[in-house]
């Protein structure tokens, strides 16, 4: 008990990298996922295999093998070393991110082009019969529907990347896990610890999932079909 | 190329034995969570309220923590436990639980709770009148689960199986960090001592890559084999 209260402080100070790799990670992925589900409906079929590949190796390897080669991989060539790109791949804080960013990305890419693919072809064409352009269609039609068709898949995405943020403490990162290791190797108590560091990552999935639910309640227009 | 020759020169060989270690750790990490899944699936479905409420706990927590996190506990765990239950018994001395062990046992749990909701929804979604048909046939309950539920029940759960599977052979990737040397640690210990980690880690990626798509023909296969008479 005294080191459950005694590791509090030092895992919810913790906490706040956790947080932070979750949410830039999830905000760049969004721009990648959306980039690359557009690349997937695309009538070029280069674009299209190129997004095809693209989700095909990052959802079908484990994340731990991307952040390896972005982190301990790419600082081996020496041309990347030269060039611009070394101020982010230097850092084990940008390689995660960066890390993550792909592999959320290629989840999302999938979610998204499913959300756009299973839009109904007559609620477009009511669209375009009352006379409203390309881009009002898409950001006042086509979207709304989309984010309410992708919300409870991009829920469970937005979970699995807080859960995915672990993986920063294999390089050298502190987060919650990587504190929670930390004070369970030099005290060899894991159960208190993993109490106390689960029970942080259960409110943050909590308030995740929550988060979603009240999305999922604002988007309900009702059974649009 | 030379860096994976088989034999003392190269690294083939340690990596196609890691690659055997990992298809091991992860088919018996699979199964005990079957085993798992199959105890709390029937508490999740049993009429006692504080029967659902430990499946609800068991499936919340082993799905919300971090995998890395439940590694821990047991890497550090495991033994301490094991201990415990010896001294019992009367053994006083240090028992070191094997790594394979202790990994699959980790992986097993949280599989086993992915495979919880995989069982639960594949027996709700079996038609009412499967239960009450056998029931009027005069079958035992332990009887016509077996005979009837269970086997509509797998091809139901097929595909989420197989989803299940992806998510616990790339989650073995994790208990390299115990020193099992599966995939992982065998690319970083090629990696370290040839300083090669790029070649290394890319081939790591192939290797999973080449997992993967294998067990997804796999279970197509078997997806094709059950849905014979549908």
């Amino acid at each position: 008990m005294d080191l459950m209260i005694e590791s509090f402080p030092k895992l919810l100070s913790a906490t706040k990298l956790t947080i932070e790799l979750t949410l830039l990670s999830l905000f760049f992925g969004i721009f990648v996922g959306v980039f690359f589900a557009i690349l997937r409906t695309s009538k070029n079929k280069i674009f299209y295999l190129i997004s095809y590949y693209y989700s095909y190796i990052f959802r079908g390897t484990p994340l731990l093998v991307q952040i390896f080669i972005i982190y301990f991989g790419l600082g081996q060539v020496e041309w990347i070393r030269d060039s611009i790109l070394w101020i982010v791949l230097k850092e084990p804080y940008s390689c995660a991110i960066l890390a993550f960013t792909l592999n959320t990305g290629a989840y999302s890419s999938e979610i998204f082009r499913s959300a756009f693919e299973t839009i109904n072809k007559g609620v477009i064409e009511a669209a375009e019969g009352l006379g409203l352009n390309k881009i009002n269609t898409f950001f006042k039609v086509k979207l709304p529907i989309a984010i309410k068709q992708s919300l409870p898949a991009y829920g469970n995405e937005m979970i699995l990347m807080l859960k995915g943020t672990s993986l920063a403490s294999t390089v050298t990162l502190l987060d919650l896990t990587g504190v929670a290791k930390h004070i369970i190797s030099t005290t060899f108590r894991p159960v208190e610890v993993f109490i106390v560091a689960g029970s942080i990552y259960l409110l943050m999935t909590f308030i995740i999932h929550t988060l979603i639910k009240f999305l999922e309640k604002k988007y309900d227009f009702g059974s649009v079909k | 190329m030379g860096l994976l020759a088989y034999g003392d020169t190269g690294w083939g060989d340690e990596l196609f034995f890691a690659t055997l270690m990992t298809i091991a750790v992860a088919i018996t990490a699979l199964l005990v969570g079957f085993i798992l899944a199959t105890i709390f699936t029937s508490f999740k479905l049993s009429k006692s309220k504080i029967l659902n409420l430990i499946g609800s706990f068991y499936t919340t927590i082993f799905r919300g923590v971090p995998e890395l996190l439940v590694i821990y506990l047991f890497f550090f765990g495991g033994s301490g436990a094991v201990m415990y239950v010896a001294k019992i018994f009367g053994y006083n001395n240090y028992i070191e639980v094997n790594a394979f062990l202790t990994g699959a046992m980790a992986i097993g749990i949280i599989s086993g709770a992915y495979s919880t909701e995989v069982f639960r929804g594949a027996i709700q979604s079996i038609h009412r009148g499967q239960f009450e048909a056998s029931e009027v046939l005069g079958f035992k309950k332990k009887i016509y689960y077996y005979k009837v539920i269970i086997p509509q029940m797998l091809r139901l759960a097929l595909p989420n199986i197989s989803n299940v599977w992806q998510i616990t052979l790339k989650d073995t990737s994790l208990i390299s960090v115990t020193g099992l040397v599966e995939i992982m640690r065998q690319s970083y210990i090629a990696a370290g001592s040839t300083r090669d980690p790029l070649f290394f880690y890319s081939f790591a990626a192939v290797l999973y890559l080449l997992l993967t798509f294998l067990s997804m023909k796999l279970f197509n296969r078997l997806e094709k084999n059950y849905n014979k008479g549908y």
